[in-house]
């Protein structure tokens, strides 16, 4: 077992354990995006960032991939943690304004309106790849993939056109933290053949 | 026996003592005190027509006969590092320095110089303070001031040429550490000599190495980092274009060194020429045996391998380098794990700059001590840096690190066209930032350029002047790394066009003080979340012009104003009656028709219509359109 | 220049490389060299012989600027928007006309018309050129 500390409070973690897992041991909230059980960690959204101090040193990592080791002195809810997710949240906002849950996370973090433009009223998708990871390591479908670099990346399946490596599994939708998945689901598979219910979080 | 090209070919060495006697031959079959001419065929040359001038001085030598001495053939290198003033060529052994040079100076050079001894005097160096003419390359103050360790041999050697390389004392370290030292002394070797990496992070190399080289047996990997994608960089690409041996033979030193036997070079799709002699020099090694197996007889087998990159900068970073040599997207991945114990192909791997690599050549021949003797205490031995922009010397150079700013720019450089200062200095490409005239005393070193809110980079250096402006600077850097951005983390994706959406408004005259505030807190959300160093460095340009030029930024935003005469909606073109002519260029050029005027009458601009392109100013012969 | 279609075989540059996913980015390289662009069936090629899903080759095709997904151009002009071009009025430059650093930094600004670097170079001197490459 490795010893460390979370918020000044001794815990114990077992090898192999990321921060985000021993976090979540001791009932420790971490806010996450592009993190799900189902699926290897990505460390993409950064919500999940945790301050490890040594000495005068500072830095955050992201805790869904940062393995536990023994003495980090772990901070999941200081200034600098909380400034990374709450200007994350903001352009968040302005990116995806579409998304009841975006609102939702970032009204936890005291964030309710953006300064940003925005572009596209309608856009739900926040890029964290679940659904791309899921439909590859899950299912071994690899029927979407991200098309594009940088801001203009976008979630799809090959030339943006249905395509048959969709299985209609329903499992992106699933996956997918915000309604995006089950808005587009017709663009990657043509027809589909079960009407797809919105997943509802708990 | 005299050792000749064709008898290299057919060699393979077996041992060290093989190496050195072959090394002897060639440098035996060559007097260092004969007449040769050398024609710079680095890229800047060539694209100044130096093949035309090679072409031309053949001709000539061909037609003067044979009652001239001089070496036969023209030898033809990498670039000599001056290159504001090509091409050039340089007479051996006096190294006498021609520049600006063109075919029809050919027939001249051949008879006055080669045949008689004599100067031609308008082809020479002049001092710009003195008007001096200064005949030879160590007595121009660009060079006088160099230590070239890195670049030692470039512009001597014809990097085609395995030959020329050997001469110059290629392999030498490679052969020492195969034959005479076990894989930790020549980490010991390279921890002592306190060799950093030259990429831009400045990690302890030797370090870097022991973290792999501690995962016993099993698969390992050597890379080089060759994707060299600041803009107004290019030390890297004349490193590989004018002395590819020099990594070659570093990269084997460091297979060896963590027990590697394979490396790969990445080098960026736009250098062709310098894959080319990359793939000539990997060729060659391989038929003498210096690359492949058993490498000198030592029972070490090591080969190499060249993969271009596809158009991203954002490959530069080590991970994503290495995702893009297993054919992936380029998306860096989080750290832990490092690629020493987890790196390509899931293997224990060291990636390294082009300009390190070389270093390590140097080191493990020339010794620890040596190398540790160059440069200052915490940032040892030498830096290759590119001197672009407002500089009258705009070349490569490579200086002792600790060397103050000042004397970079204004003595090796030849200080600023027009002026007798710089207004900034730009370190470190998208990632680093701007040092003011104030820190022109500073010590150009890996520390000290942090401190100073810069970094040391792969070794770009911009020199700015008035007429530069820093908000249009750092607008500049953010709108390359927002299109180089790989999507994947957040801060970056979502934080960096907005970056550069702030520095738009403000470029615009748009925006108030707050936003200047605010913009200190985004940008540190921006730093300390990405996933990468490319979204973690990308506040740099504007927090750093922020610390010292805050007042231009406020002249933008309070007063409508750009005190550099750049951002277009902030400046108005107008025609000086006194200067103009009345030819009309500028109205042919003006693809709006805004200029209207009687023929050979001053014309004037209609600001309604101005659309700002700058094409009226381009076209001016007289120097009459102007800028507020 | 690239040639047509006729001339080349596509299976002679797919048998180039090992049916492996390492390979999928040196194969796309060749395509685009050889084509000028990446038809969707010399992808499935591609596919087809490396391994690698259709989905992550097209993300992979989508993600590097130097693939295109659609035929390009005739006569290529480059112009160098890196930064010591840049403050010689090189974005104006491209601007007027409609790329990455060049390295070429001495020559500022730099084009490359059609393989050929072309220093100094200034708007109306490169109007010129891309009115001559249209007549022809």
């Amino acid at each position: 077992m490795l010893s460390l500390t979370i918020d000044g409070k001794k815990v114990e973690a077992e090898a192999g354990w990321t921060l985000l897992d021993t976090a979540r041991q001791y009932g420790i909230e971490i806010p996450t995006l592009c993190y799900h059980e189902a699926v290897e960690p990505f460390g993409a959204c950064r919500l999940c960032v945790v301050e490890l101090r040594q000495g005068d040193n500072s830095r955050l990592v992201a805790s869904c991939v940062y393995p536990a080791e023994e003495g980090l002195e772990v901070y999941t809810d200081s200034e600098k943690v909380n400034n990374v997710r709450r200007w994350i949240l903001e352009m968040l906002l302005s990116e995806c304004p579409a998304s009841s849950e975006i609102k939702e996370m970032a009204a936890q973090y005291g964030v309710d309106t953006t300064r940003f433009e925005i572009t596209d009223p309608e856009q739900e998708c926040i890029l964290c790849g679940l659904c791309v990871r899921a439909c590859a390591q899950v299912v071994g479908a690899n029927a979407i993939s991200t098309v594009g670099r940088g801001a203009q990346k976008e979630i799809g399946s090959p030339y943006l056109t249905p395509g048959d490596d969709c299985v209609a599994c329903g499992t992106c939708v699933t996956v997918c933290p915000t309604g995006a998945m089950s808005a587009r689901f017709e663009r990657v598979r043509g027809v589909p053949e079960v009407v797809m219910v919105r997943s509802v979080k708990g | 026996m005299q050792a000749t090209a064709k008898d290299t070919a057919e060699l393979r060495l077996g041992s060290l003592e093989e190496l050195e006697k072959l090394r002897g031959e060639l440098r035996a079959a060559e007097d260092p005190n004969q007449t040769r001419i050398i024609v710079c065929h680095g890229t800047g040359c060539i694209a100044n027509g130096s093949a035309g001038v090679t072409e031309a001085l053949k001709a000539a030598l061909a037609a003067a006969g044979e009652d001239i001495e001089v070496m036969p053939g023209i030898k033809t290198t990498g670039c000599h590092g001056f290159c504001s003033r090509g091409p050039l060529v340089i007479i051996k052994p006096k190294n006498i320095f021609y520049q600006q040079v063109k075919p029809g100076d050919a027939e001249e050079i051949v008879q006055k110089t080669i045949k008689a001894g004599e100067m031609v005097e308008r082809l020479l160096y002049e001092h710009p303070q003195t008007g001096e003419k200064i005949e030879t390359t160590e007595d121009i103050p660009f060079y006088a001031g160099q230590e070239r360790v890195v670049l030692a041999n470039i512009g001597q050697i014809d990097p085609t040429k395995i030959e020329d390389a050997l001469r110059a004392g290629a392999y030498a370290g490679a052969a020492k550490a195969l034959t005479n030292m076990e894989p930790k002394e020549v980490i010991e070797a390279v921890i002592n000599s306190g060799l950093r990496g030259r990429g831009g992070a400045g990690f302890p190399t030797g370090i870097k190495w022991n973290l792999a080289a501690k995962h016993e047996g099993g698969q390992k990997y050597v890379l080089c980092n060759a994707d060299e994608g600041d803009p107004g960089a290019f030390m890297d690409r004349s490193v590989m274009e004018g002395d590819p041996h020099a990594v070659v033979e570093g990269m084997i030193i460091g297979g060896y060194a963590i027990g590697a036997d394979t490396g790969y070079v990445y080098v960026r799709a736009e250098y062709p020429l310098a894959i080319k002699h990359l793939e000539k020099a990997l060729e060659d090694a391989k038929a003498l045996g210096l690359l492949g197996e058993n490498i000198l007889g030592s029972g070490f087998n090591f080969d190499i391998r060249i993969n271009r990159g596809a158009g991203a900068f954002v490959c530069g970073e080590e991970t994503a380098l290495m995702r893009s040599v297993e054919g992936k997207v380029g998306e860096p991945v989080p750290r832990p794990p490092y690629p020493s114990d987890k790196g390509l192909f899931g293997k224990p791997s060291v990636l390294n700059n082009v300009e390190t690599w070389a270093n390590v050549s140097r080191i493990l021949d020339k010794g620890a001590d040596w190398f540790a003797g160059l440069g200052t205490e915490k940032s040892k031995g030498t830096k290759v840096f590119a001197l672009v922009g407002k500089v009258n010397n705009v070349g490569l150079v490579e200086v002792p690190m600790g060397i103050k700013l000042r004397d970079i720019v204004m003595e090796i450089g030849g200080g600023v066209p027009g002026s007798d200062h710089f207004k900034a200095v730009q370190t470190g490409g998208p990632s680093g930032g701007c040092l003011p005239w104030e820190d022109a005393e500073l010590p150009v070193d890996f520390d000290s350029l942090i401190a100073a809110g810069s970094m040391m980079g792969s070794g770009g250096m911009i020199v700015m002047d008035e007429r530069d402006c820093m908000v249009d600077v750092a607008k500049y850097f953010l709108g390359f790394l927002e299109e180089e951005s790989c999507g994947k983390c957040f801060p970056c994706r979502l934080g960096v066009p907005r970056l550069r959406e702030t520095l738009k408004r403000f470029s615009k005259g748009e925006g108030t003080v707050q936003d200047i505030d605010d913009l200190y807190s985004m940008a540190e959300a921006i730093k300390a979340g990405s996933l990468c160093a490319l979204g973690g460095t990308a506040p740099n340009a504007v927090l750093s012009t922020l610390r010292y030029f805050r007042d231009e930024y406020e002249a933008h935003i309070l007063e409508h104003r750009c005190p550099a005469g750049v951002c277009k909606d902030l400046i108005t073109y107008s025609i000086d009656p006194e200067a103009c002519t009345g030819c009309r260029a500028c109205a042919r050029a003006c693809p709006q028709d805004a200029i209207t005027g009687e023929k050979k009458k001053p014309h004037s601009i209609d600001e309604s219509l101005c659309i700002r392109c700058g094409m009226c100013m381009e076209s001016c012969k007289f120097g009459a359109v102007q800028v507020q | 220049m690239a040639q047509t279609a006729i001339d080349i075989d596509i299976d002679e540059i797919i048998e180039r490389y090992p049916g492996k996913p390492e390979y999928l980015i040196f194969l796309l390289q060749d395509i685009q060299a050889a084509f000028n662009y990446i038809s969707s069936e010399a992808l499935t090629l591609v596919c087809d012989h490396t391994g690698v899903p259709e989905s992550q080759a097209y993300a992979v095709a989508t993600f590097y600027n130097s693939f295109s997904l659609e035929p390009k151009g005739e006569n290529l002009i480059h112009v160098c928007l890196g930064t010591a071009c840049h403050l010689k009025g090189s974005g104006l430059i491209a601007e007027n006309l409609m790329v990455n650093c060049l390295g070429a930094c001495a020559l500022a600004p730099v084009a490359v018309v059609n393989g050929e670097y072309q220093p100094k170079v200034t708007s109306p001197k490169l109007m010129k050129t891309v009115q001559k490459l249209g007549d022809e």
